[in-house]
């Protein structure tokens, strides 16, 4: 179980090595990359900012639950911080087990934790000012009143 | 304590040292911490807490020497 929360480039191949097995007949990786704009907005490049050794847990924590649940052969998830620029790789997660349908599943639901659970945060910096993001689906949202939800 | 992100910037701080109180919890502190920095308060609607690391809600305990994180809506990924 490969886990990593670092300001360095994320390199998809080290995600796919660690998960790789003779016995894995599938392994799905999902790539999470910086985008050009979000609400109509055009984005000049994210700050990520983290608690990293709870960031660690935690993760470690989603990919032994999504071994489990899943009965995967193996999991990694990576999580960059820092500054990122366009078309930057923020997240990897991969997933390998005996067939396709596993791995795609898993592959999902270890995204949407890590988009739930995990103490990262982005602030989106455009040519005018710059924000914090606070995730929709994050489980403080998901306890906020309805009228602060999907701001 | 630690802070982070949106609320870090607010409060100007990343850590800060408070003194412990028998009995205390994730609530008592907290209401000291707002009590010295009110801007905290509008941040608490959607504030998640940490205890050395692991989340923990209003009643926890928070020991001498423990860590308490404050954890504004994550934005991961």
């Amino acid at each position: 179980m490969l886990i990593r929360v670092t300001p360095e480039q994320l390199d998809p191949q080290d995600a796919i090595d660690a998960v790789r097995r003779d016995e894995a007949g599938a392994v799905d990786l999902f790539l999470g990359v910086v985008r050009n704009e979000n609400k109509g907005r055009a984005v000049d490049h994210l700050v990520y900012d983290a608690y990293p050794s709870m960031a660690e847990k935690t993760m470690r924590a989603l990919a032994e639950e999504a071994v489990e649940r899943f009965a995967l052969t193996d999991s990694a998830v990576f999580h960059r911080t820092g500054r990122l620029e366009i078309g930057e790789t923020s997240l990897l997660v991969a997933v390998s087990a005996s067939h396709r349908a596993a791995t795609f599943e898993a592959g999902h639901w270890l995204v949407n934790e890590v988009k739930r659970r995990v103490p990262v945060w982005k602030k989106e910096v455009w040519a005018d000012g710059e924000e914090w993001i606070e995730g929709p689906e994050s489980l403080g949202m998901e306890r906020a009143p309805a009228s602060m939800r999907g701001r | 304590m630690l802070f982070f992100a949106s609320l870090a910037d607010r409060v100007g701080l990343r850590e800060l040292s408070m003194a412990h109180v028998p009995g205390d919890t994730v609530a008592s502190v907290r209401d000291r911490l707002v009590a010295a920095h009110p801007e905290v308060e509008e941040f608490v609607t959607t504030l998640l807490y940490a205890v050395d690391e692991e989340y923990a809600d209003d009643v926890a305990p928070v020991p001498p020497g423990a860590t308490l994180a404050l954890i504004p809506p994550v934005s991961g990924g």
